[in-house]
Parts: C-alpha cells; structure tokens; sequence
C-alpha cells in the first residue's frame, strides 16, 4: 500500500502502534494500523465498540487522552509528521488543517455559550482572511447555518445547544466544522443517537458539504449500512487492526475477511431471511492479547500459523487488502468448510 | 388470520403528562390507541424518539397510569396501575428493558437478581433456588460461574441475557421489550434475537418489541405497528407492511434506512425523502398529525383527522388518501 508517495494522501497513518497505561499495565489496543486517505476521498471505518475506531483518528488529530502512549508508527498528514510536529504546528493543524464532529453534540458544543458566539470562535483562530473582524465571522457564521439547510440562521445563532433538537446540534456541529476550509474531517458516529430518519437528512448533509468544500472525510460508524451510502473506501477494523479494506462497492460484492463475513450476517436486511448466530467469543483483553491475529481466538477457520504471528496485508484486488491467511481458500471458496 | 387468540387487546389507550406550570396543556405521549396480541406472536412497535412506543409497553405492564382506555390480558382488565394489580397477573407480564447496565442492580450477584423474582411470587421452595436459577441460567446460555458475579463484571450482551433470564424467572406468557439490543453491538444483537426467537417457539411467548429498527423488525416481528406522535400510522402483517407500505411516513422511514445489499436497496420507497423532524407532543398538528412532513399532504390533511382505513385483511392505515383495496391514491391527481 505504499507504492503512492506520501504527499498524495491527506493522511497517511503508517504502522500504528498506541497503548494505555491502566492500573494493571498498559493495554496495547492499535496494533499496527495502516490507513490513508487521498484529497477529497471519503473513507469509513467501520467496527464494534472498542475495536479502535476512535483512538485511530484521535491519534491523527493529536487529541488523544492523556494516558495513552505511542509506541510506534507514523502518522503523516499533508506530508508532515504529526509525531514530531512542534506545538505550534499542531495547534494550526487543529484550527485549519483537520476539524472533528463528535458523536454527542451535547457534550461537543459548550453549554453556557450561544451557538453563534462558539461558531464564531472557530472563525477567529481558523486564520481565514479577515478572520479578526467581526462582520466577516457573522457573514460566514450565518453562511454556514444556511449551506446546511438550517432554517432561520439567525435565531440558531441566539439558542443555546440545549433550545435546539438533536438533528438540528448536530448540523451546527458539521456547519461549525466546514465554516472554514478543512483538508480532512473526521466524524465520529455523528449519527449514532439519532432517529433514522434524521439520520438520514444529517448524513446527506454532511456528504453535500464535504464534497463542496472538497475536504476529505474519515467517517467512524458501526454501522456497515451507513459505511455504504457514505464511503468512497471502507476499512474493517478488528481489536486494533484493519482486517479488510476495500472500495465501497467492492467490499459488500466479496468480503473475505472471516469477521467481515460474520458481521454481514449479524446484520438484520430489510429484505428478511433471518440473522445468523452471531460471532462467538469476545474481543481480546488489550492487556494481554493473543500473539498470531487476534480474530484467532473467535474465528471458525483459523490454523495453527494464525496463532504464531500477525497476518500481512494481501491484496486480492486493486485496493482490496485483507489481513487473512487464509485469503487464498477463501477466493477459492475453500474456506466455506471449517477447519 | 381466521381465528386470533388474542392475549392481550388495548382499546383506546391514552396518557397525557401534566405540561408544569401549566394546566390546561398536556404532553400528549399516547393519543388514542388499539392493537391486539395473539398467543405466541410477536408485534413489532416502531417510531421515532418521542412517538410514544415506550409509553405504550409502561402502561401495558402498569408502570404507569393511563389516562384513558382499556387494556384486558386474557380477557381480564388490567388497566389498573401497578400497585393494585395482583400478584398472579404481575407474574404472566414482564418487561426487558434498554440498558441492562442501569437495569440491573449493580450491588447484587447474578444469583440475587435471578432468585429475587422466585422469592416474590413464590415459584419454588427456597431451597430449590440454586436449582432454578441454574435452569434460568441454562435457558440463556450463561455459564453457571456467573452466578456469583456482579453486572458489573459482565460484557453488554451477556447483562442483557440475565435481564431476559429474569423476566422468564416467573414463567410469563407476554414479555415486553423495550429496545433491548439498541445498546448492543450488531454481532451481540444477533445472538440476542436468535435466543428470544427460539425461547418464544420453545415456551409459546408473546413479545411487545420495541424498536426503531425496522430491518430487524423484518426479522423478528410477525406484525408491525408504526407509530406516529402517539398514534398508530399503520399496522400490517410483516409480510404486507415491508411489500406494500401505505402510510407516507412508513414509506419515509424504510427509505432513509441505511442497507447493505442491492437487493434491500430495492425495497425502499423512492419517492419519497426524509424531511423535518418529529414535532412537540405538546402541541400536536391538527387534522392528520403528520401533515407537516408529508410531501402529499392537502388541505384535508391539515384540518380533518384521518380514519384508520383497512387496505388489506390486517392491514390498516391511518390516512386520507389509503382506500380499501386500492392502497395510497392521492384524490383529484394522477
């Protein structure tokens, strides 16, 4: 995956390695993540609760907590280290350079302040031109309510979070990202507390207003429906590893990867025909995760050699990476048996 | 559907909230519904956030005080809150909440929360407790270790199956679930389904499902009632809801479902888009309560409340425009 340079890519993660320091130990949860995204591209990453999802992009946004280490690894966006960045550096990153749309817009957006004054806080320190005069963060604040089809800007600028709906925080917050140019967004489950039908209207939004401003997206979710409609490119992360990756059509026409597979069949299709069992087992304990590939444990397939050493990424496909071993059976349909 | 052997039957159910500092507003949760229950069915309720469906399980198992209606199990009325209801009816209706992190008592073992039940309405002897908490215990698929762990020390998934081993604690004939998988992960939720469809064939059940999901209603639900600001837009057969949905509502929703395969791509109503949000229930439209998002809405619409119309055997729609036979026409156009 590393044919293409690097200044290609808005963000290119290389090998990531981050750990938790616990009371018990550190708790090793990415485990060589590779992951880029090229200018303009929406990608997805697509897991169950704490597979890593979050701590991926928060290491990309340099917003990690303050227990959580990096053991190794690379993290490049726009062609420079993020790793080695000077605070100032980071600071303007932050400001200018990658936006993040939370999961809860409750807890994102700050209670005591209206939402004008917050989005206009963006404006100032984003270094736009005219960033310091008033008008111009007005004009571009109420420019931005309108681009995401809130009705009456003026009166949202005047509430407070908590007058307004939960649809209606979360568009602020994707107006309040794209209020000034971004290279990269990252949304994290922005729609994981809504109904489905404003689900739907958010995720359209975002989609129109990321395409218009031409910034990239990294969109988290759990949900592979949502994945779909979103995604240019989909990686499937699994306990700290992206196990399969794949273009967004591709992905869902072959998925080989054995948890990709069991997660398909979790899923509920409005078209009827049952869900499967489930997947066995539970994610693997951080602390002291199985050595070989950590889908081992749970999966129906695994050999011996699974359990030695982590699988590489091999490409069946252009673009198609997936972290198996047994990659070859399954193109073959072999792996329809169980070992 | 010849001959339906209806456990539980609610007629007309209401339950308005007191708006505080006001007393002539109210917050209208449920306004007005009927549905029935047959003997081992499962009927699917769904709606938005604030559409009541919560609301309407509290009040079938008594948690709270309907205003108005009436709620006969097996042709008993049990629309008396809670506290006077007996015993012996307390024990044929049991509910699985949303969250079993808050569900369950975090200062109690396993065994204590599975033997609480036992104890209250008597089920057996005291000393066979281990026993039948045991057998619950099988009936889940929890390894007997847990016994003595707390809810604490349990994964999300394995929570919920101790709150689903306590509701069939007193052997019920109805259990209501209240979402009990929307905190879950997909490959939980799956083994969670998969366990309460074969306790209903093995124990002849009843569900009330609550949900917002509709792709897993298709899965679960023999029928689907959807509701809307507290009423019921329609209710249908699973079968005929997900083929031929009538009301413009249940169209909007199954076309903002996220799929996964071209085939349920398919399936969703095109005409239709999501638009607006659900509105206060303190002040509720007038004339048809979904006029305000409803691309076809006319002037009937904003003054006079629609009639529940049947469209097929079972299938019934609240909506001007849902004819008998004929389904959704809209009047005067093409």
């Amino acid at each position: 995956m590393t044919q293409e340079n690097k200044n290609d890519f808005v963000v290119d993660v290389r090998n990531l390695h981050v750990s938790f320091r616990t009371f018990k130990g550190y708790t090793h949860v990415l485990n060589g993540v590779n992951l880029n995204v090229r200018k303009r591209e929406r990608i997805s990453i697509v897991g169950e609760t704490g597979c890593g999802k979050t701590t991926t992009v928060y290491s990309i946004a340099q917003i990690l907590a303050q227990n959580a280490r990096i053991d190794s690894g690379e993290i490049y966006f726009n062609g420079r280290n993020v790793l080695t960045m000077p605070n100032k550096e980071l600071k303007a990153l932050r400001a200018s350079g990658v936006s993040v749309i939370f999961q809860d817009p409750i807890a994102s957006l700050n209670p005591v302040f209206t939402v004008g004054s917050q989005m206009k806080e963006v404006i100032r320190y984003s270094g736009v031109e005219g960033a310091g005069d008033k008008k111009v963060q007005e004009e571009r604040t109420i420019a931005a309510l309108k681009e995401t089809h809130l009705p009456d800007p003026e009166r949202i600028m005047n509430s407070y979070p908590f007058q307004l709906s939960g649809g209606m925080r979360q568009r602020i917050c994707i107006a309040m990202s794209l209020s000034t140019p971004r290279d990269l967004v990252i949304a994290d489950e922005p729609t994981t507390n809504l109904d489905v039908t404003i689900q739907d209207q958010v995720l359209k939004t975002l989609k129109q207003r990321v395409q218009e401003k031409e910034s990239a997206l990294i969109l988290i979710t759990h949900s592979l429906g949502v994945a779909r409609q979103m995604a240019d490119r989909i990686y499937v992360m699994y306990a700290g590893n992206m196990v399969e990756t794949a273009r967004s059509g591709d992905l869902f026409r072959r998925y080989c990867h054995p948890y990709t597979q069991g997660l398909m069949q979790c899923i509920p299709k409005l078209s009827g025909g049952g869900i499967s069992e489930g997947i066995p087992g539970h994610l693997p304990n951080y602390m002291d995760p199985p050595p070989g590939c950590r889908f081992a444990p749970r999966c129906p397939y695994a050999v011996p050699e699974c359990r030695q050493a982590q699988p590489p990424l091999y490409e069946i496909e252009p673009e198609h990476y997936v972290s198996c071993y047994r990659y070859r059976d399954q193109a073959s349909g072999v792996m329809g048996e169980e070992v | 559907m010849a001959e339906r052997n209806d456990i539980l039957v609610v007629k007309g159910m209401k339950k308005y909230f007191p708006v505080q500092g006001s007393k002539d507003k109210f917050v209208r949760a449920i306004d007005g519904i009927n549905f029935t229950l047959a003997q081992g069915e499962t009927l699917g309720l769904v709606g938005e956030s604030g559409s009541g469906k919560s609301t309407t399980a509290y009040n079938v198992i008594g948690m709270e005080e309907m205003t108005e209606g009436e709620v006969t199990f097996r042709g008993q009325d049990i629309s008396m809150p809670l506290s006077k209801r007996p015993l012996a009816l307390k024990k044929e209706i049991q509910i699985v909440f949303q969250d079993p992190g808050t569900s369950l008592n975090p200062q109690r073992t396993i065994y204590d929360i599975l033997s609480l039940p036992l104890k209250i309405h008597k089920v057996c002897a005291p000393r066979d407790y281990v026993k039948y908490v045991a057998a619950l215990m099988d009936l889940v698929e929890l390894p007997y270790e847990y016994m003595y762990k707390y809810p604490a020390t349990l994964g999300g998934g394995e929570r919920q199956m101790v709150a689903i081993a306590r509701a069939l604690a007193t052997a019920p004939s109805l259990i209501v679930l209240d979402e009990p998988t929307s905190a879950l992960d997909v490959s939980v939720q799956a083994k969670i389904i998969n366990t309460l469809l074969r306790l209903q064939k093995e124990m002849d059940l009843s569900y009330l499902f609550i949900t917002h999901d509709l792709s897993l209603m298709r899965n679960m639900s023999d029928r689907v009632a959807i509701m809307y600001l507290g009423r019921i837009a329609e209710i249908a057969p699973t079968q005929s809801f997900f083929q031929n949905p009538q009301h413009p509502y249940t169209k909007m929703l199954l076309s903002s479902i996220p799929v996964v395969s071209e085939e349920e791509e398919q399936l969703k109503p095109t005409q239709i888009h999501s638009a607006g949000e659900i509105p206060s229930p303190v002040n509720v439209p007038t004339g048809c309560s979904f006029h305000t998002r409803c691309p076809f809405a006319r002037d009937i619409c904003r003054e006079k409340d629609p009639e529940m119309v049947e469209f097929e055997a079972g299938h019934t729609v609240r909506c001007h425009f849902c004819q008998a036979g004929k389904g959704f026409v809209l009047g005067g156009e093409s």
